[in-house]
């Protein structure tokens, strides 16, 4: 079984943005950049599935400027086995992700795709179902369980309130969720290993895909900031704000 | 400008969190709602009185009882193609099929839309929050979803408005299937729709000391949250995670206990309409965001505070 994971470049989750003066952006030079987590969890359980000896080989992609090939290679640390690289110099909208993805996949035909149920940058939540659209395959989104039985797989998914388990025929795309398990870190001998593995260059031109965003992005701001509140003495002096000036309790 | 609303239940009730939507919708254009579900009466009961509604389109079948994305999104698909907007609530539902029938057809999805400025303009949280971007859609149909806790409920009349009118050719998918679901059997209110969030943090130091919390969370009714810390260290699931990386809450009252207030936590909680830390050190940054602070120990703070609330 072939698993291709599309792994994104973001800011790290510890960082705190900051947007730009010019309110076009947030600021993203010399800010740490990582795998999304979402991601992270999805190269994670394709390499489980590999231990397993379910899957026989693990496809790490990524789109972008050259720096996501530090991305590719931090998913062939971790155990992927070779990577996909696809040039692309200009913002990329989830629409266009998923059709050069659906491209990826007729060429390559992977019998699953895992990828993050979003990124922590634009937080869309979108690329995962817009390919399974695309490929016209099955989809488990928000996957915290994950099981391969012959030609289909379970999936236990994160909704409101608690776990939906759906069966989806294969090829099928999943998207992970939190709880789906803990990445590993990469070690050093993995580390080294990592730099002679594959990764294969694709430019955006040849795949003669339409990448204009549909969303102009016309302003980013800071979002309103909350007032200063106050320092309370007593819980007595708690309850009687909460009761009588907040009206909440 | 033609404009449909996918309502959001359980097959038995309205979720309430569609009457919110609504609310956006009705700045867009003239609204119908659709209802998928095996049992539409119930729900459309609860619809009819809805003030300013055209028509509420139904198809009763099995089919949707599970609302699995691939049925209802090629439902949608295939019906509604001539509208100008389709809107859904970010509920975990909404949140499934919306980006699948945006796929469908050719169109950048507008997710967790918190303001509509005009009919192509929105206004829409990214970095957990921590940004707020205004688009400008070229979309010929727009695909949105509606972070519920941004607009208020819509009005419901004594008159009946809606008109009820079965629709739609039905294909059904062969590439999921339904198997059970494990919902959580708590007495209290799920986590992300709740009026009141009781959240404790590693503060808390252990898993049974969590239990004065819930205490609290009883008496206010109110649902249980966590730090990432508190679920790292094991005290409590992974479901009660609110932050960057768990669940995004905007609570009538949050109730942030032993909560340092990390970037991760705040993003995720900061949209509360009114934010109480309790915290023994008065430097902690959760109280840069409390309208309420109160520098005590929790273990004395808490219990107290619960036996004072009647």
């Amino acid at each position: 079984m072939k698993i291709l994971v599309p792994v994104k470049r973001v800011v790290d989750y510890n960082v705190k943005v900051r947007v730009k003066k010019d309110e076009t952006d947030v600021e993203l030079d010399n800010v740490k950049m990582s795998m999304n987590p979402f991601d992270e969890i999805a190269v994670e359980e394709a390499l489980r599935l590999k231990e397993k000896g379910i899957a026989s080989e693990i496809i790490a992609v990524s789109i972008g400027l050259p720096e996501v090939q530090e991305t590719i290679r931090n998913a062939l640390a971790m155990g992927a086995d070779s990577g996909i690289f696809i040039n692309c110099t200009s913002r990329l909208e989830p629409l266009s992700v998923a059709k050069i993805l659906t491209s990826i996949c007729n060429k390559i035909k992977p019998d699953l795709v895992i990828m993050g149920k979003q990124a922590i940058d634009d937080d869309m939540n979108a690329t995962g179902q817009m390919l399974s659209a695309m490929l016209n395959w099955g989809q488990a989104t928000f996957a915290s369980k994950l099981e391969i039985q012959d030609k289909k797989i379970k999936v236990g998914r994160e909704i409101d309130g608690g776990i939906e388990n759906i069966e989806v025929i294969l090829p099928a795309i999943v998207t992970t969720d939190l709880r789906l398990n803990e990445p590993r870190y990469a070690s050093l001998p993995n580390i080294m290993k990592a730099k002679r593995k594959p990764i294969d260059e694709i430019k955006i031109e040849d795949l003669n895909i339409d990448t204009e965003p549909r969303l102009e992005i016309l302003k980013v701001e800071e979002p309103k900031s909350r007032e200063a509140g106050i320092m309370v003495k007593s819980v007595d002096e708690m309850i009687e704000k909460l009761k009588n000036e907040a009206k909440v309790i | 400008m033609k404009t449909l609303v996918i309502v959001d239940h359980n097959n038995n009730k309205l979720e309430k969190s569609t009457l919110n939507t609504i609310k956006a919708a009705l700045k867009l254009g003239n609204v119908d709602l659709l209802v998928l579900s095996n049992n539409c009466k119930d729900i459309c009961n609860e619809l009819i009185n809805v003030k300013n509604i055209n028509n509420i389109f139904i198809n009763e079948n099995d089919v949707f009882k599970n609302q699995l994305a691939e049925d209802v999104a090629d439902f949608i698909y295939e019906n509604f193609k001539d509208y100008s907007n389709i809107l859904f609530s970010n509920t975990s539902n909404g949140k499934n099929v919306a980006p699948r029938l945006a796929g469908l057809l050719d169109t950048m999805i507008i997710p967790d839309v918190i303001e509509i400025v005009d009919k192509q303009t929105f206004r829409r949280p990214i970095y957990a929050g921590n940004a707020i971007a205004t688009c400008k859609s070229k979309n010929t149909i727009n695909i949105i979803t509606i972070r519920t806790t941004a607009f208020v409920e819509t009005e419901i009349g004594n008159e009946t408005v809606g008109i009820i009118k079965e629709i739609g050719n039905l294909t059904v998918n062969n590439l999921s299937k339904y198997l059970d679901s494990e919902l959580t059997k708590s007495e209290r209110p799920e986590l992300t729709s709740a009026d009141i969030v009781v959240s404790g943090g590693r503060g808390l130091g252990s898993a049974e000391n969590f239990q004065i919390l819930e205490k609290l969370a009883d008496k206010l009714g109110a649902a249980m949250g966590a730090s990432r810390a508190a679920v790292d260290a094991g005290y409590v699931p992974n479901d009660w995670q609110v932050g960057q990386t768990g669940k995004i809450v905007a609570p009538n009252l949050y109730i942030a206990v032993g909560i340092s207030g990390a970037i991760q936590h705040l993003a995720g909680m900061k949209d509360s309409k009114v934010i109480i830390g309790i915290n023994k050190d008065e430097e902690a940054p959760i109280f840069s965001i409390s309208d309420y602070g109160l520098a005590e120990d929790l273990f004395k703070a808490v219990p107290e505070m619960e036996s004072k609330i009647n």
